[in-house]
């Protein structure tokens, strides 16, 4: 009884661990578990073309918090027959953990740029039959053809923007009252002004490449001495932080919790609107910024996860989306701006004319792309990891 | 006991640790309290009353996923507590009973469900589910949800039930042997009632563990099978609006009548 | 346990215990082998993969079997997560103790009916979900929270515990007094006050009847008691996610980053089972010299 026990148990141990290396090729170092997908390079069988508007079952949507307007998904779900379900993220790597991890069941999820070359060479991303999303003409093409993606195999712009600070107009002006600087959390004298009160992304790539344009350094560098040094900027920090907090950052600032976030812009401007009310103002209280030293640009995507079991819904998704009036109440509801150029007309003007959400080209200058660094991108989550911890 | 009347802390005594008792309760209820009253804000924000009303009680049951959470929430603690119960009792009369090869072992491993950290559980059953299981199709779920669920409660349920059995006298169970009884008789009538109040303890603790379990259920439930405290987590992080409250409310309100109920059976039978 | 009547032959009483035996192992199987199945076995899958190393990519390559995440176990910044961990799950257990005994005391003393409606009053908050309670702290420490407002009343200045370890200990001590109180309080109502009677005869004060008497007698329930609270403070993720802030990652909140953020499964795996084989010792040795469990 007890050796069969053993036999059991040591087969099975044996099966894990080394199940799936055969279906490796040799183009990608042989990983084991967890989660394997086809090498990079190797096309995955897509399950034959799609058609435009097929659909292959319920979707599930894997997103970033607060991101999708609900009544898009009751029209996604109304027009093709199929039910939605949502899961959420609030960080990329965490994201890619769980895909890694092999938690099957995700067909459609939305990477930032970066994340898109890492999964794309990671092999857990589907190659798009563009037969089915004929709506892409209607993306602005300056979003074709971005450097993460050149030949848009693996992905379509979904919503683009800037991180920035949010704040409490307390602190007075930026620009006038206070200096319009990332040292507002990175310098120890004017952190300590407000020491309790401020907030940081809880993701390695915003956070660092905010210490490093503090530092005057480009957020995408692979010098190990100025990743460091970041590291420590942020380590440093930590005495006037309240918290990391990369879900309810805009939150925390419109309830007084805090005066000062680091934050995407959209989501803070979803959120002045969601306190405004009749009678009260919210953009009157709390406003945002993009510190001089100049912060990050970034282009969210949307990317079918390879061998997803609903990738023709997937597809009819993305073509919805890319209509132009999905596109512009997508913009509408979340506050960030569109990739979509048919979806400008029905945009709110008020969004439109907004330079934070639409920066001009001068303020463009000083932001940077995220970009995939190879073998560097795990120094700057180790180097964040421990400054955080 | 007669004694221990005649025993009672006199005077300044009796009166400090009534005082300490009243704090102590005052402390467990009153954030209790104030989630109940904040329930009633017709506003969005938590901390700052708008108006009172019932606008997220309404709420609760027009939210879908709200629904399905509490839904399989209840399947996953049903079964988990029932399979775990039954096994962990099983586990504890083995184990406080009767003398096998492996014992000492059996009994050290007993404790590592409860000494293991819970992400390190979810990791590793996270890894096993998709290496093992899904091969062979059976995908995330409320399976695995309460696979994972009773793997823990089995030895809370176990260690609880041998704290009762270790307080009992074999004796009793003795003398129904030798009054002829088999051992299905003796187990029946004699140790089953008496061990029932940790069995019950046991299963009530399964039971509230897997109604409570966050860490372990995200790792190991798929999309669309959140149960209600990995849904509340995801609302906590993302934004509060006292549609928390409204939940939480009603769940107190509901484990309120459940246990003043049982309560009320038991006076009845007479315990 | 002697049967009526000794059996003549000694090999007909092996042969019973050896059935005895047998049935016991029975008994003990099917949890056993789900045990085995379904947890002996992802540990050995995770402890495999402790010796792995992680790729660029964030995957864990199981070729090339090392040490190094053993090795980082002893970094300045594991080092700092531990002993913080530990400070706050021995503050939590400390002061649980000291607030759990007299409540508990005091439950014990009183009548039967009263006992058990009170033992109710302590379960009925225990069962909300621990979530929803420890988030009502969140509002109630907040800046313009309640406890904010009292103490701008009583004069103290911008009063705020949100974020901090204070509101750490706060979280875990009032989700774990129960577990605390529930083993004292049957420790303490089981206990045989006959004896606390003779010490009282024999003219020993209210205090020296306690530490003489009361005290080593209720000694299996603070060690039970002691084990249930440290345990889960130690290891909590919950609590302090929710409310802790910049200055206070604790244990679990680092293990689940090394699974979830960073994506570093072999070291993630090595520190948790360390952290395991440290706690099943300590409780071992703990409950070898305290004494018999309740």
């Amino acid at each position: 009884m007890k050796r069969l026990i053993l036999m059991v148990a040591a087969l099975a141990l044996l099966a894990a661990a080394c199940g799936d290396s055969g279906t490796d090729t040799t183009a990608a170092p042989t990983t084991a578990a967890p989660g394997t997908t086809a090498a990079p390079g190797t096309t995955t069988a897509p399950g034959g073309p799609c058609e435009e508007g097929e659909t292959d079952g319920d979707l599930v949507l894997y997103n970033w918090t607060e991101y999708i307007d609900p009544e898009l998904i009751d029209a996604f779900e109304a027009e093709y027959g199929v039910g939605v379900t949502e899961d959420f993220f609030t960080s990329n790597e965490e994201m890619r953990s769980k895909l890694q991890a092999g938690a099957a069941g995700y067909d459609l999820i939305v990477p930032s740029d970066y994340m898109v070359a890492i999964l794309a060479e990671d092999g857990l991303l589907e190659e798009l039959d563009t037969g089915a999303i004929p709506n892409l003409g209607n993306l602005d093409p300056t979003f074709t053809g971005l450097p993460f993606d050149p030949d848009g195999t693996y992905s379509v712009p979904y919503q683009w923007g800037t991180t920035g600070i949010g704040f409490n107009y307390e602190l007075g002006e930026p620009g006038e009252d206070f200096p319009a600087t990332w040292g507002l959390i990175f310098d120890p004298e004017l952190a300590g002004d407000n020491s309790g009160l401020i907030t940081l992304l809880d993701d390695s790539r915003e956070t660092m490449g905010a210490a490093l344009k503090y530092l005057g350094y480009s957020l995408n560098t692979t010098d190990e001495a100025e990743i460091q040094e970041a590291a420590e900027l942020i380590r440093e920090a930590r005495a006037n932080l309240a918290t990391f907090d990369s879900d309810a950052f805009d939150d925390l600032l419109v309830a007084g919790e805090t005066l000062v976030a680091h934050g995407w812009n959209g989501d803070f401007f979803a959120a002045f609107d969601g306190a405004s009310t009749d009678d009260y103002d919210a953009y009157e209280d709390y406003g945002y910024f993009i510190p001089d030293e100049g912060g990050v640009a970034w282009v969210d995507n949307m990317a079918i996860v390879a061998d997803a079991p609903h990738r023709c819904t997937a597809h009819a998704f993305i073509n919805f989306i890319l209509d132009a009036e999905n596109g512009a109440a997508l913009t509408n509801f979340n506050f960030y701006a569109s990739p979509n150029a048919a979806a400008e007309a029905m945009i709110d003007p008020e969004i439109l004319e907004d330079t934070s959400i639409y920066p001009t080209d001068e303020t463009f200058e000083n932001l940077e792309f995220i970009a995939d660094l190879g073998e560097t991108n795990a120094l700057y989550e180790q180097a964040f990891d421990e400054a955080r911890s | 006991m007669t004694t221990r009347a005649g025993l009672r802390p006199r005077g300044l005594m009796e009166r400090l640790l009534a005082a300490h008792g009243w704090v102590v309760y005052v402390f467990f209820y009153a954030p209790i309290a104030l989630l109940v009253v904040y329930s009633f804000n017709t506003g969005n924000r938590v901390n700052t009353f708008q108006g009172v009303g019932l606008r997220w009680y309404r709420a609760i049951g027009e939210n879908e996923p709200l629904i399905a959470a509490i839904q399989n929430s209840l399947v996953v603690a049903i079964v988990s507590t029932v399979v775990a119960t039954v096994i962990g009792t099983a586990t504890a009369l083995a184990l406080e009973r009767f003398r096998f090869r492996g014992r000492r072992a059996y009994d050290a491993v007993l404790y590592l469900p409860i000494i293991i950290p819970d992400i390190t559980m979810a990791a590793m059953l996270l890894v096993f589910f998709v290496q093992v299981f899904q091969p062979i199709g059976i995908n995330l779920s409320i399976t695995t949800i309460s696979i994972s669920h009773i793997a823990f409660n089995i030895a809370f349920v176990a260690v609880v039930v041998r704290a009762r059995l270790a307080g009992l006298d074999p004796v009793l169970e003795e003398a129904a042997r030798d009054l002829y009884a088999s051992r299905w008789q003796a187990f029946r009538r004699v140790t089953l009632p008496l061990i029932m109040p940790g069995v019950l303890a046991g299963g009530l603790l399964a039971l509230t563990l897997s109604l409570d379990d966050v860490v372990i259920t995200s790792f190991v439930s798929g999309p669309g099978s959140t149960t209600l405290p990995v849904y509340v987590f995801g609302l906590v992080r993302r934004g509060v609006t006292p549609l928390i409250n409204a939940v939480s409310t009603v769940m107190l309100a509901a484990s309120m009548v459940l246990v003043f109920s049982s309560l009320l059976l038991q006076r009845r039978r007479g315990t | 346990m002697t049967a009526p009547g000794t059996p003549a032959t000694p090999g007909l009483e092996r042969a019973a215990a050896r059935a005895t035996a047998r049935r016991g192992a029975w008994l003990a199987a099917p949890g056993a082998l789900y045990l085995l199945l379904f947890f002996l076995l992802p540990m050995a899958i995770l402890v495999v993969y402790s010796f792995g190393t992680r790729t660029a990519t964030g995957r864990t390559l199981l070729e090339g079997w090392n040490l190094e995440s053993y090795r980082r176990l002893f970094d300045d910044v594991v080092v700092r997560v531990m002993w913080r961990s530990l400070w706050l799950a021995v503050l939590t257990t400390v002061i649980c103790l000291i607030v759990a005994y007299p409540f508990a005391y005091y439950i014990a003393t009183r009548t039967a009916r009263l006992r058990n409606l009170l033992l109710v009053l302590v379960m009925v908050p225990f069962w909300t979900n621990f979530l929803v309670r420890t988030y009502a702290w969140r509002v109630i420490l907040g800046r313009n929270g309640p406890l904010s407002t009292v103490a701008d009343w009583l004069g103290f200045a911008d009063v705020r515990l949100l974020f901090t370890e204070t509101a750490i200990v706060i979280g875990l001590v009032y989700g774990f007094l129960p577990f605390m109180v529930l083993p004292l309080y049957a420790s303490i109502e089981r206990m045989d006050w006959t004896l606390l009677d003779a010490g009282r005869d024999l003219y020993a004060s209210g205090w020296q009847a306690f530490r003489r008497i009361t005290l080593p007698l209720t000694m299996p329930g603070v060690i039970a008691g002691v084990i249930l609270t440290f345990i889960p403070s130690f290891g909590a993720y919950v609590t302090p996610e929710i409310l802790g802030g910049a200055q206070t990652t604790m244990l679990g909140s680092y293990i689940q980053s090394q699974y979830l953020g960073v994506s570093d499964w072999p070291f993630g795996s090595a520190l948790s089972f360390v952290i395991m084989a440290l706690m099943l010792v300590g409780t071992v040795i703990y409950f070898r010299t305290g004494a018999r469990t309740v």
